[in-house]
């Protein structure tokens, strides 16, 4: 179908435009630090709680379930070093990508949208402001700077839970599997855990931009910019994880 | 070109603009010298909107070229065109105010952001109250859009248009979903600023009666009220034009003389419409 490939690869281009434009923003004035801090608390501070919760959650549960599947072989003292470098590597940048998608590429692209089809986009442009340059641009970077953070954070909150397990529920001593888990993971380890919510950044804020700035059609076409914002967000998350582990598996191969 | 040596202020020459294979705007041609007004009527979505937009360079045209204050904007980069925009003031539809802003930082917008003005911080607080007192909300400063009537917001998004003293204004639907009282009100407003400070004024409207207005009545800065515009014997309805708009094309332009005389059931439509 010729013209459904079209249009698809005019999303595409619209959406490197986009991103470009709001790349080039980052090198050139004028700056709206108050929009980057303003927009930090809101997609880092506020998405911190469910972040934690989450983190702690899936620590506590993969602990659980990777000690009875090592039980098998004896080797449940283990379980510190399957949790850590499955949180380090991979769940903990795309949960967290996950939760913060589904908060925030929602919230940017229903706000966008809003701002959009009420013409307040035209008006800013009338008004002497570029809306990239004063909404894109301030969600990326902000984006950009707390989602690695709320990595980290979920990462090692994830930890505890799993410790908090391991120590009470399976009878790993708890210097046991921090050992185990600190010993495990290599500096790859770290640079993947973090390249990759830095990559997820520009995905989750990019995306919810892109769809709220070309909402269309009143409150309805705001509420489809934000089902499609957070859908597409995080079917990338999932795909870019594959490229990215692949990756960093060929790079420890090749470099072993 | 412009003509017996009165500057355009607005100068589109065979602007026709499409999206996504629709056309808005087909093959317009039209001028408006300085302090003159038009008046532009068309059913729904015959262009109208479209047309303001395309004149402050807020759509690009597909062919054709637009002037706006005496510089072809129809290719100019979006950077270079704020210093244009700068000079234009602009109401849009549904208001435009920017909801997590209060009435105050929303007038003070353009100020602050359109580089060309430079407006000095000591001055920006002034001139806010002087735009909201000319729009009689003056109470207004720190409350939100989302606390006004409908028919405030439309006074505080003028006065944001006018804040900044442009010399060419363009309403889009400026009485459009208000009460018939309210309506008078927001074009009485539209007239102040036409006669006090002698702006070029575009006025998108479905109301003939708006243009009515506009054509046969001016401000009295004695008393504040609109009154009638002939008592010397000569109406200022020669520097107001109608222009009707159909399926995005331009189907009549000239005087409400004029367009009284024509039979043209389309046309004819908007003048009974303002009767009635």
């Amino acid at each position: 179908m010729p013209g459904f490939l079209v249009r698809i690869i005019l999303a595409i281009q619209d959406f490197y435009l986009l991103a470009g434009a709001a790349l080039r923003n980052v090198f050139r004035g004028p700056h709206y630090s108050d929009d980057i801090i303003l927009q930090m608390d809101s997609i880092g501070v506020g998405s911190l709680l469910i972040v934690v919760l989450v983190g702690f959650f899936t620590g506590a549960t993969m602990t659980m379930q990777l000690a009875r599947a090592l039980a098998q072989w004896g080797q449940q003292g283990q379980v510190g070093t399957a949790v850590a470098i499955t949180l380090v590597r991979e769940l903990g940048p795309a949960l967290t990508a996950l939760l913060v998608a589904g908060r925030n590429s929602s919230g940017i692209a229903s706000e966008l949208g809003s701002m959009k089809v009420t013409e307040q986009i035209d008006a800013m442009r009338a008004l002497g402001t570029d809306p990239i340059q004063k909404l894109v641009t301030p969600r990326l970077i902000a984006t950009c700077v707390t989602l690695p953070l709320l990595t980290i954070i979920a990462d090692f909150v994830g930890l505890f839970g799993g410790y908090l397990i391991a120590a009470n529920l399976v009878d790993v001593p708890g210097s046991v599997y921090w050992s185990t888990a600190w010993r495990s993971l290599v500096w790859m380890d770290v640079a993947q855990g973090l390249l990759k919510p830095f990559v997820f950044a520009f995905v989750v804020s990019l995306i919810g931009c892109y769809y709220g700035l070309r909402a269309t059609g009143g409150t309805q076409g705001v509420g489809r910019a934000t089902t499609q914002a957070v859908v597409m967000a995080s079917v990338l998350i999932f795909v870019l994880t594959v490229f990215l582990t692949r990756i960093f598996t060929s790079h420890l191969v090749s470099s072993s | 070109m412009p003509t017996d040596g009165v500057k355009s202020v607005v100068r589109f020459e065979h602007v026709s603009v499409s999206f996504g294979g629709t056309s808005a705007l087909k093959d317009l041609s039209f001028e408006v010298p300085e302090g003159e007004a038009r008046i532009i009527l068309g059913a729904a979505s015959s262009g109208k909107t479209v047309l303001l937009k395309t004149a402050i360079g807020l759509v690009r045209p597909d062919s054709g070229s637009v002037y706006l204050l005496g510089k072809d904007i129809t290719r100019m980069a979006e950077r270079e065109m704020f210093e244009v925009r700068s000079q234009v003031g602009m109401l849009f539809q549904e208001s435009a105010l920017f909801d997590s802003l209060t009435i105050e930082e929303n007038v003070a917008y353009p100020l602050l952001n359109h580089k060309a003005i430079r407006c000095p911080a000591e001055d920006v607080e002034r001139r806010v109250k002087e735009a909201l007192h000319f729009v009689e909300l003056d109470q207004t400063l720190a409350r939100f859009p989302s606390e006004l009537s409908g028919g405030m917001r439309r006074r505080a998004a003028i006065a944001r248009a006018v804040v900044t003293g442009p010399p060419l204004l363009l309403y889009d639907s400026p009485t459009a979903g208000l009460d018939p009282i309210t309506a008078h009100t927001i074009m009485a407003l539209v007239i102040k600023e036409r006669d006090l400070s002698n702006t070029t004024t575009l006025i998108v409207t479905h109301r003939y009666q708006d243009g009515l207005l506009m054509a046969n009545f001016r401000y009295n800065p004695d008393n504040g009220q609109l009154v009638p515009a002939r008592e010397n014997g000569h109406r200022p309805q020669l520097r107001t034009k109608f222009i009707v708009m159909r399926e995005g094309r331009l189907v009549f332009e000239g005087t409400e003389l004029e367009l009284e005389a024509v039979n043209d059931p389309y046309i004819s439509k908007f003048r009974k419409q303002g009767g009635g």
